[in-house]
């Protein structure tokens, strides 16, 4: 069944760089998907309650603190511990290259860092999340 | 009076270009022209403006009585003191501070010991939101972007050997300042060093928190009162004290166009001043100490022309709206930090090169103080290496350029002073707006400054994404593999460590005196008169913690969340 692509950007932590996050936000919103963003300070678990409520297909978390090491795989236990393993977790921001993969091996489905245009976001939730758009 | 009210004289003239030639030489100029077209290119700033052509006297139309005058006089268009750097060079301000607070005070050690002049700190981001280190929403924060200040032990910590009364401290947060101030207040005290000593200056911008950089604590109305506190308190008791930055950095780095910075930084600045006035201080009594802090982004003339024009207006408003008659209270005296939104990820070390021109931009637009960004910065805290190279990029400015010989070098040039009067007009127009929605602090209430910014941001995003602005490296230049570069880690030990030594000083300290601080202040900000600096006060003295201080007054303050617009 043809639909539209649901992503939550997530800002989680303490840090207030959401200049990314809007710009992803929109550019995902003018590319036809349905974007909620969470706004600032969350916490994991409202990330993935958010998620959940909203049956997101995916969550794009945005983190410039250099907490990315401690936030995100809580995110994935916590969608682990709701049975929402499927929901696809792309992350964004200032990740250095060892971390990168580190979250790739954890589940990640793509880490996205400065200077990476917008277009290849889009295209990569809509290649991976294909069977919902049909 | 409105602000907009008070654009003087000045009125937008015709571009060169649309005009009728001047002379003959012009025309043949323009009849040349017509044969050689421009490269299909963007020629605007990062402001959106259309850069001319060529600017000419015309099109400048400088009156230099008028527009420009002498430097340290009216309107102080060529910058604030009378012989600038020719008397004395900027101050070299090196922003500093990750880990605990020991590690930077090694740092600071350090910085003193390379011919660094004044001394910075920056918190981490628990301190900065007014969590404590062992609170959980600073799981895995603590001592990562900056020092964790839980209590006054910590700030001791951080000056441990540091002459207080001899150097100038700026120290960078916002929404506890009035917290932060009083731990800084309290351990001089405790030193015999009397606060009529201390120089200084806290950021305190709790206006571009909520436009730009998003960290407060309370509702705007609540938060005017502790940044009214604050002025106040420094007025009558830390006279060498600088009680705000007004900060355009963090509101360009969010995205803004270099008009947006300028408006809404002066914008928040007379906001200020005007709930002072409103709590019956003279206006010469603390504008004189009111202070700056702008961006020094990469396009290099826009850069200089706002900075003149911030002089410009800063004066024109204080003295004809708010009455300002000692010349100091005139002054838009400020400090430059080179932009960090401009450095790359791709091909880190181009970035010194970026942070040289920027820095250029700064001394020529006539900074009192300024911070170079090192070049790994786009990638994690900057290393040693990093950060002593920055500091050699100021100091090559200043001792091998020629360009601090000579006050305002481009004072004149047709096209600055072109930039300086188009870059002012469009500032006074935001100002207009803003005054329509009515005023500044009911402006951010309706999230104007927040879409204005967001739009620009989108904006320019979308011209990279379509090549029309290239950015070495980035969508031009670049390489396949990228070289890597070593990149500082922050040791998560110290996070265990950190959140022990708040437990300690909490289990430590007399818990009676604590709580009774406390409970006072709570008080005092249930009572609408009070300045809420004297209770804090006696907090830093009881050892209570940020992260307490701030709940008893969230008691009565309540909490803000934004509307996010995007």
């Amino acid at each position: 069944m043809a639909g539209k692509i649901r992503v939550v950007i997530a800002k989680p932590g303490l840090d207030g760089h959401d200049r990314g996050a809007k710009i992803i936000a929109r550019a995902l919103r003018d590319a036809g998907m349905e974007v909620i963003y969470t706004g600032l300070h969350q916490t994991p678990q409202q990330i993935v309650e958010t998620a959940i409520q909203e049956d997101a297909h995916a969550i794009g978390v945005s983190i410039l603190s250099g907490a990315h090491m401690t936030l995100v795989p809580k995110i994935l236990e916590l969608l682990k511990a709701e049975d929402a393993e499927d929901v696809l977790v792309v992350v964004g921001g200032t990740i250095p290259k060892d971390d990168s993969q580190a979250l790739l091996d954890l589940g990640v489905g793509a880490v996205y860092t400065p200077g990476q245009p917008v277009s290849q976001i889009v295209d990569f939730l809509n290649e991976r999340l294909a069977s919902v758009t049909g | 009076m409105a602000i907009a009210d008070r654009q003087g004289t000045w009125k937008p003239k015709h571009r060169a270009d649309a005009d009728a030639p001047a002379s003959d030489a012009e025309a043949a100029w323009q009849d040349a022209l017509a044969r050689t077209p421009d490269r299909d290119e963007l020629f605007t700033t990062m402001s959106a403006a259309d850069v001319p052509r060529m600017s000419t006297a015309a099109s400048a139309a400088i009156d230099p009585e008028r527009d420009l005058g002498y430097p340290g006089q009216f309107p102080f268009t060529r910058g604030v003191y009378p012989s600038m750097y020719r008397g004395k060079p900027w101050t070299q301000r090196q922003f500093a501070g990750f880990g605990t607070a020991a590690e930077t005070n090694e740092r600071f050690h350090y910085l003193l010991a390379h011919g660094q002049h004044g001394l910075s700190v920056a918190f981490d981001m628990p301190s900065l939101m007014g969590y404590d280190s062992d609170d959980d929403h600073s799981l895995g924060e603590v001592g990562r972007e900056g020092v964790a200040v839980d209590t006054i032990h910590d700030m001791e910590r951080l000056f441990q050997g540091v002459p207080l009364d001899e150097v100038s401290t700026s120290m960078t947060i916002n929404g506890p300042a009035p917290i932060i101030l009083a731990f800084y207040a309290v351990m001089a005290e405790q030193r015999g060093i009397p606060l009529a000593k201390l120089s200084g200056t806290i950021q305190t911008d709790i206006l571009k928190e909520y436009i730009a950089q998003k960290e407060w604590l309370f509702p705007p109305d609540p938060s005017m009162r502790l940044v009214t506190d604050m002025v106040e308190f420094c007025t009558k008791e830390m006279p060498r004290w600088h009680p705000i930055s007004i900060s355009g950095y963090h509101i360009r780095e969010a995205g803004s166009t270099a008009a947006q910075e300028l408006a809404f930084t002066l914008g928040n600045g007379f906001a200020y001043v005007e709930h002072a006035i409103a709590r019956g201080l003279d206006v010469d009594a603390f504008a004189p100490r009111l202070s700056f802090f702008f961006n020094a982004h990469i396009d290099f003339f826009e850069e200089i022309a706002k900075l003149r024009a911030a002089r410009r207006i800063w004066a024109t408003v204080m003295r004809d709206k708010y009455g300002a008659k000692d010349p100091r209270s005139l002054l838009c005296r400020f400090h430059c930090q080179t932009a960090g939104v401009s450095l790359t990820w791709q091909q880190p070390l181009v970035n010194v090169a970026r942070t040289a021109v920027e820095a250029m931009a700064a001394v020529l637009g006539g900074c009192q103080s300024l911070h170079t960004n090192s070049y790994d910065e786009a990638l994690a805290l900057p290393t040693e290496e990093a950060v002593q190279i920055a500091l050699r990029t100021q100091q090559v400015i200043l001792e091998e350029t020629g360009v601090a010989s000579t006050i305002d070098p481009l004072g004149g040039s047709y096209f600055v002073e072109e930039m300086t009067n188009r870059i002012e007009a469009d500032a006074y127009d935001y100002f207009r707006r803003m005054d329509e929605l009515g005023g500044v602090v009911e402006s951010v209430k309706q999230n104007f400054q927040m879409r204005e910014i967001a739009e620009a941001s989108f904006r320019w995003q979308q011209e990279v994404e379509a090549g029309q602005r290239r950015i070495v490296g980035v969508n031009a230049y670049q390489v396949e593999d990228e070289p890597e570069v070593p990149i500082l880690k922050i040791d998560p030990a110290l996070e265990s460590e950190q959140v022990a030594r708040v437990r300690a000083a909490r289990a430590k300290r007399d818990e009676d005196s604590a709580q009774r601080a406390l409970v006072a202040l709570t008080e005092a900000a249930r009572t609408p008169d009070a300045n809420l600096m004297y209770p804090l006060l006696d907090c830093a003295r009881a050892v209570c913690s940020e992260g307490e201080i701030v709940r008893a007054m969230r008691d009565v303050f309540g909490s803000w969340t934004e509307t996010p617009v995007f």
